[in-house]
């Protein structure tokens, strides 16, 4: 690389290790905003004293970099960032050190050191589940009936932009009413249904909650209070409609043999 | 025995999706303390009476929530106000008002405890109580009800608020809230004898906690006060502040509260000395918190090492009222910066002395890197309004000043000022502009370019009690608002140097409110109820401030009285009129405030207590107290680099 113009002298230590990680977002942290989150990973970094290294410049960055992140107020367990580091360290201590520097809530689950090819480019789609309290698991099923019989479903959101109309059926590859939603029973009268769904990434991106306006446009479904929505999973979608925690590939590039 | 209290956590949950920024909400700050309730027995409920953002980094808060969470069987949680889209689906849904930490409900806790920096955190209380369900007349509470406790500066006359409170503390509380928590467990173990006014008696025989009820007041019939008097024999005619002596004793906070959410300061913040004695005679935290006591050098050291590895912050902020002032504030800025060079934290001083010393300072903390920004404050724009107000500075010291910061490098220094102060005429308020073109003028030559820049920011000028100016006239918005106008026409008058010179100020009449409020008696509290039932909320916040709710709920109630808003704010008051916080003892001896508002109007000036012969304000006598301040002769130590990952035990 040549010498770049109105650098600091000095300049910043370079990158020697990269590591990839995965982190859930959950119960009441589940409302940190993506700033919020970036602006405690960053703390967190100076608390668990981890090698980061920064970009070059006047005001220099910590090397981080996120995979695309769920929506304020929706739960995650399967959440990617990757950051550059100026020193090697272990990724099970780095993930032990930085889990115990964010607050509980913010849990890192996984580190591995960084392999070939891009984070970016090993996730297509997420899988999430929709928990609708007061719904009736046989109500939501037949919204889910009357949303997958469908080709296009225009919903609307507001988005930097303004209000945008955009169709929330294609990019969902699939979508039920999971066996585990609760059914209204003399005992408890409160019933639950839980939506499984997965949705590939498209743009606009289609967020749950458009599959819920969605389930709204089809079958006029209204959930009296606010669904609780989780990421449970993101990578790449397998024609099996499975999906792959996009780590699998640095873990096997880490393995000997 | 009171049952244990449970989450209102899961009804909240259900209202956090509709309103913005739900995250100031939820707690779980690194710092945040939840306790098993069941296994204490005095229980706080500590509020900062605005909005998270700003509430959460209050030093004061952070101090008391620490050294009360350090006893064993004592509890404290954080309350904020909550945003009017909050308030109103929490009213909807019956969710009352809750702890950040564990979204236990505040009615639940042995005392609600408020801080308030500022009055314009009233109408806030209100809200809070309301949504508490706490009744909002002391009168009307009953042995369910939390003690409601006032703090913080305001609580030096805490008469607009005395129906509404039980009982306030003035002065520092590191001790006060432990000495309170002492008196709630003895009674509580002694099956609460007495009830509510026992305990609120017991509260007022420490002779430095003010409980309102115990005073009655009388009033002239023109509407002056003739005495505030104790309506039981069993309550002393005074009630003195507290004053924290050896703050290398209480060095708080030790694990600062690091938000998720973004609040108004992301730092470490350090005090390095409470109290001044600079004389400024505008200034009420220099009043009412003298005298000086410094922390020293190691011990300042000390808490910002631990305060950074335990928060993660990037920035310090070395914090006091006159930080330069320290007695060994040159070691410590040379010190902390050799330790802290080339790791991206940055240091700060709030800087307003106005010296080339302070210059000095900011070179010496902007080694590794980061520069930040210069704020002087000569507060007065002309020599004579500045021998007014004791703010020793002359026009050539801060030309010198700007100008030696312009050489050394930076671009842009701030100016603060105020209008509105006693004697002020257009005069004194045009030679800001003057200064301002000078110091533009004279920092292009010096620094050899035409790229420099000053912001002169304008603060409207409120008499605050326990100072000289307490019996101060305020000046009229209009007149304020027209001297600012002629001022900005003045700046503008030579557009070569006005394009240099930015300008803020703020508009007269939220002052003349906030005189109201810090210069009230009992009877401003109806005007502040009348104002938060037609809606008034976060009177610090220009959006929601409503000036014409006030003048308008002022007219309603005030007349039964016979006396108004002017009344309270834009009259003079005489030398014989009792004042509604005479029966409070900031310590400052009522014959010495009155003769330094004399010197005032003379112009003469009043050096620093530190430097020369005490000027006998009767602070030190009357509480007891002295100054404290080095130097220690110690100087701090590098730090030894960490080079492993912090992994738990």
């Amino acid at each position: 690389m040549g010498a770049t113009k109105n650098q600091p002298v000095g300049g910043q230590a370079p990158v020697v290790q990269r590591v990839r990680i995965r982190y859930a977002k959950r119960g009441p942290l589940r409302f940190t905003s993506h700033r919020d989150f970036a602006r405690a990973f960053e703390r967190a970094l100076r608390r668990a004293a981890v090698p980061i290294a920064f970009s070059q410049g006047f005001t220099p960055h910590p090397k981080i970099s996120y995979a695309s992140a769920a929506p304020t107020g929706v739960g995650s367990e399967a959440e990617y960032l990757e950051i550059g580091l100026q020193a090697e360290v272990d990724p099970g201590q780095l993930r032990l050190a930085l889990d115990a520097a964010l607050s509980p809530g913010l849990d890192v689950l996984d580190a591995v050191v960084a392999g070939p090819g891009s984070l970016a480019d090993r996730i297509d789609a997420s899988s999430w589940r929709l928990e609708l309290p007061a719904v009736d698991p046989a109500e939501a099923e037949a919204a889910v009936k009357a949303f997958t019989a469908l080709d296009e479903v225009l919903v609307e959101r507001m988005t930097k932009q303004g209000r945008r109309s955009f169709d929330a059926r294609q990019a969902v590859t699939h979508i039920s009413v999971s066996d585990q939603s609760v059914v209204p029973s003399e005992a408890d009268g409160t019933p639950c249904a839980i939506i499984d769904l997965v949705v590939r990434q498209v743009t606009p991106a289609v967020r749950p909650d458009d599959v819920l306006s969605g389930l709204r446009v089809a079958a006029g479904l209204e959930p009296p209070v606010p669904p609780r929505v989780t990421r449970l999973a993101q990578g790449t979608l397998t024609a099996q409609g499975e999906i792959v925690d996009p780590l699998d590939a640095d873990r096997e590039t880490a393995l000997p043999g | 025995m009171p049952m244990s209290v449970s989450s209102v956590f899961p009804q909240l949950e259900q209202l956090l999706p509709r309103v913005s920024k739900p995250i100031q909400y939820v707690g779980g700050e690194l710092g945040a303390v939840v306790k098993d309730w069941d296994a204490t027995t005095v229980r706080w409920a500590l509020m900062y009476p605005d909005a998270y953002e700003v509430g959460l980094p209050n030093q004061g808060v952070q101090i008391l929530y620490e050294v009360l969470n350090e006893q064993e069987d004592v509890l404290a949680e954080r309350t904020y106000a909550v945003w009017p889209d909050l308030e109103a689906l929490m009213k909807e849904n019956g969710v009352p008002q809750f702890t950040v930490d564990a979204h236990r409900p505040v009615k639940a806790f042995d005392v609600f405890g408020i801080s308030f920096a500022t009055e314009l955190g009233y109408t806030n209380m209100l809200s809070a109580l309301e949504l508490a369900g706490i009744p909002l007349n002391s009168a009307d509470r009953g042995l369910d009800d939390p003690i409601v406790l006032a703090g913080g500066h305001a609580s030096f006359n805490p008469e607009p608020i005395a129906d509404f409170i039980d009982a306030a503390v003035l002065g520092d509380g590191e001790e006060a809230v432990l000495e309170i928590t002492g008196i709630i467990r003895e009674w509580k173990e002694e099956g609460s004898p007495g009830g509510r006014d026992e305990l609120l008696l017991r509260l007022a025989r420490t002779e430095s906690i003010y409980v309102p009820r115990f005073y009655d007041v009388d009033y002239l019939p023109d509407g002056r006060i003739q005495r505030v008097v104790p309506n039981r024999p069993d309550v002393p005619f005074r009630v003195a502040k507290r004053t924290t002596m050896d703050l290398d004793a209480w060095p708080y906070p030790k694990k600062p509260l690091v938000p998720l959410a973004e609040t108004v300061h992301e730092r470490y913040a350090v005090e390095i000395f409470r109290g001044c004695t600079r004389g400024c005679r505008f200034c009420q935290a220099g009043m009412i918190t003298r005298p000086v006591r410094e922390r020293s050098i190691t011990t300042v050291g000390q808490m910002i090492k631990e305060g950074l590895e335990y928060s993660g912050f990037s920035e310090v902020g070395l914090l006091s009222l006159s930080s330069a002032d320290h007695s060994e504030i040159g070691d410590m800025c040379s010190g902390l910066a050799e330790q802290y060079e080339g790791t991206n934290v940055s240091l700060s001083l709030p800087s307003t002395r106005v010296d080339a010393f302070n210059i000095d300072l900011a070179q010496e903390l902007s080694k590794n890197g980061r520069r930040t920004g210069l704020t002087f404050a000569p507060e007065g724009g002309s020599e004579r309004i500045r021998k007014v107000i004791n703010k020793m500075v002359t026009k050539e010291d801060l030309i010198r000043t700007v100008v030696t910061a312009y050489t050394n490098g930076w671009r842009q220094v701030k100016l603060y000022f105020m209008c509105g102060l006693p004697t002020e005429t257009d005069e004194d308020v045009l030679e800001i502009a003057q200064m301002a073109h000078e110091v533009i003028r004279a920092g292009r030559e010096a620094a050899g370019t035409k790229d420099i820049r000053c912001t002169v920011s304008i603060g409207g000028f409120v008499p605050k009690p326990h100072t000289p100016f307490q019996w101060a006239a305020m000046e009229r918005p209009e007149v304020i608002d027209a001297r600012l106008k002629m001022l900005k026409q003045e700046i503008n008058s030579d557009r070569g140097l006005g394009r240099a010179i930015g300008y803020r100020y703020h508009d007269g009449e939220p002052s003349l409110i906030e005189g109201l409020l810090s210069r009230g008696d009992r009877r401003v509290g109806a005007v502040i109820r009348r104002v938060w039932e037609k809606g008034g909320r976060f009177d610090g916040w220009s959006e929601h401030f409503s000036y014409a709710r006030w003048v308008e709920s002022c007219a309603e109630v005030l007349p039964q009285f016979g006396v108004d808003l002017d009344w309270f704010t834009t009259r003079e008051r005489e030398q014989a009129e009792v004042l509604p916080w005479d029966h409070l003892d900031s310590g400052l001896d009522k014959d010495w405030l009155w003769q330094d508002w004399q010197d005032s109007l003379t112009e003469y000036e009043q050096p620093d207590c530190r430097w020369t012969p005490c000027f006998d304000c009767g602070v030190c006598p009357s509480m007891d107290t002295e100054i404290q301040i080095g130097p220690t002769g110690k100087k701090l130590l590098p730090l030894t680099p960490v080079n492993s990952l912090r992994v738990p035990a």
